[in-house]
């Protein structure tokens, strides 16, 4: 499927019942050079909307939502020696984690890239 | 706008923004005992410059300070000696009046203090990063406390019996106003290991103290290790920073927080304060630990420089999500302790440490001779507690008669904790041979 944004600059990719998470390019070149990210635990449940993990960069630390309800199954551990690649690919290498989705239709209520791209035109 | 603030129509719009009708009623919440229904009793209404300066002198002059005979008072606060030269330099003016001296633009002197402040604290305690200082001993164990719960993301925490019971209050009053469980154990002379039943699957962090409240040394690594295994960190406690010039380090005992005073090391008794909480843990913990820490890098040019770092842990940039409220650090302490520590080196420290201890033995064999004393603590390094024949409040009393200060009563610590006859003394670097001769004299006629 294609991938789906939130307002608060997470993208999600689903493959199967499991989703692949992250922050926006627009988000990581808002932040700014990313220093650390706080990842979850694998096998922790988040309730959409849930603050999941934490970037900090060199102007600000800000929390990473869970844009659908759902248990952790996978974490990025190559961002804890790297946290560069979230500047460097933020929709590719620099994924977050993977989340076992428990409620598919919460994908609905999320933007498409078209949507998302009118978001971030807003609120430049 | 004029500068006259509260004037009786201040006054009277700033209660009716909030509703309230008068001032006292605005205080109802303070308990009629803890108020003031008058002038306070006993203080005359005023009196010329002159003869002010001759009552308090008078009153002063009823003091007995540290050092007016022998002194044996610990638990928390440590007579040492302080060289001449710590004070000159904390005097400085360009230390002394650089409050928030955090700009790295105008305060590289200060900034490089206290990164070797924690440079020392590290090397002290065997860990991996310590801040920039905290409040105090007891402030820096509330602390650990709650960093242990972020990071385990754990809601009980449990204190031994040993941890300083001012300590175990400070960490108490923190932590159950955010809905914390706290458990502090039974006082026990030697019950550090008590630590380890008390551990289950909900335990954020389980704090010993070594030297206890008591003196009493205790290797604390099968705690740790139980801790660990149960997924829970572990918080080493000193309130005697000497000691580690002796004893092993938090560190080598699998400490993941290790939190004290710093006070014996280059600051005096100060009437109990300020002092400065020392405050270390593991790298891998260093992003949840509270505080300010000055960092070393690099300026423009290519110049060695420092500036505080790690700041999104803080206030100022994290708001609500911060590690801690605390936006300072006692930065005149942590000079004072800086200075004094650059003095001693690491050998000096050890040194240090081997008099305190050597004072400690030769006041423990004093006592030990007089009729009906027992020496309670197994393993000391310059305090210990002992057993009286007589009520510790009558004799402490007596001795102070007779010009001694001789430690502090156990239950004045512990109300509750049947040890009406016990006393905890220090000896250290500054106790004379005389000192204890005098106090083992004076106990053998008092007792």
């Amino acid at each position: 499927m294609s991938t789906k944004y939130t307002k608060d600059h997470e993208w999600i990719t689903l493959d199967g019942d499991t989703a692949t998470v992250g922050i926006t390019a627009y988000a990581a070149e808002a932040l700014g050079d990313v220093v650390f990210v706080e990842l979850p635990e694998s096998g922790k449940a988040f309730k959409q909307g849930d603050d999941m993990a934490v970037v900090e960069s060199v102007k600000a630390a800000s929390d990473v939502y869970a844009p659908v309800s759902g248990e952790i199954t996978e974490v990025n551990d190559a961002l804890t020696d790297a946290p560069e690649t979230v500047n460097e690919a933020p929709e590719a290498g620099g994924w977050f984690c993977k989340i076992k989705l428990a409620d598919l239709a919460e994908l609905d209520t999320l933007m498409d890239a078209a949507a998302y791209a009118a978001h971030c035109a807003a609120e430049g | 706008m004029r500068y006259l603030p509260l004037s009786p129509q201040d006054r009277a719009a700033m209660l009716a923004q909030i509703g309230a009708p008068s001032v006292d009623a605005f205080y109802d919440d303070v308990p009629d005992a803890a108020r003031l229904d008058g002038p306070i009793r006993g203080l005359p209404n005023h009196q010329g410059e002159l003869a002010v300066e001759r009552r308090l002198s008078a009153l002063a002059a009823r003091n007995r300070t540290a050092s007016d005979g022998p002194f044996f008072v610990g638990c928390g606060a440590y007579k040492h000696q302080v060289p001449a030269t710590v004070d000159h330099i904390i005097q400085r003016s360009e230390f002394l009046t650089t409050y928030t001296p955090y700009q790295p633009e105008i305060a590289q002197g200060t900034m490089q203090t206290l990164f070797e402040f924690q440079t020392q604290v590290a090397e002290l305690t065997a860990m991996d990063v310590a801040n920039a200082s905290m409040y105090d001993g007891s402030t820096a164990c509330a602390e650990a406390a709650l960093m242990a719960c972020r990071v385990t993301k754990r809601r009980r925490v449990v204190l031994s019996g040993g941890v300083h019971p001012h300590y175990a209050a400070a960490t108490h009053t923190l932590c159950a106003a955010q809905g914390i469980e706290v458990v502090i154990l039974p006082p026990l002379v030697d019950g550090e290991d008590e630590l380890i039943e008390a551990l289950d699957d909900e335990t954020a962090c389980v704090i010993g103290q070594s030297p206890n409240v008591f003196g009493t040394v205790t290797d604390l690594s099968e705690i740790s290790a139980a801790a660990h295994g149960k997924g829970a960190l572990m918080v080493s406690v000193f309130t005697e920073a000497v000691s580690l010039g002796l004893v092993p380090p938090p560190g080598e005992m699998g400490a993941d927080i290790a939190v004290g005073e710093g006070q014996s090391i280059g600051n005096p008794l100060n009437f109990g304060g300020p002092y400065v909480g020392l405050f270390a843990c593991t790298q891998k913990l260093m992003r949840q630990m509270p505080g300010r820490l000055a960092g070393e890098t690099v300026d423009a040019d290519g110049k060695r420089g420092f500036v505080l770092t790690l700041s999104t842990r803080e206030q100022h940039i994290r708001r609500d999500k911060a590690t801690s409220n605390i936006c300072t650090n006692s930065g005149l302490c942590a000079l004072a302790f800086t200075a004094h520590m650059t003095l001693l080196g690491g050998v000096g420290l050890k040194r240090l440490a081997q008099l305190n201890h050597e004072a400690a033995c030769a006041l423990a064999d004093a006592l030990e001779g007089v009729d009906g004393v027992e020496i309670l603590t197994p393993r000391f390094f310059n305090e210990f507690a002992f057993r009286t024949p007589i009520n510790a409040e009558a004799a402490l009393a007596m001795l102070g008669e007779r010009g001694i200060l001789g430690g502090v009563r156990a239950s004045r610590l512990l109300p509750g904790g049947d040890m009406a006859d016990v006393i905890i003394a220090a000896a250290t670097e500054c106790t004379t041979q005389e000192d204890i001769a005098a106090y083992a004299d004076a106990l053998a006629e008092v007792v």
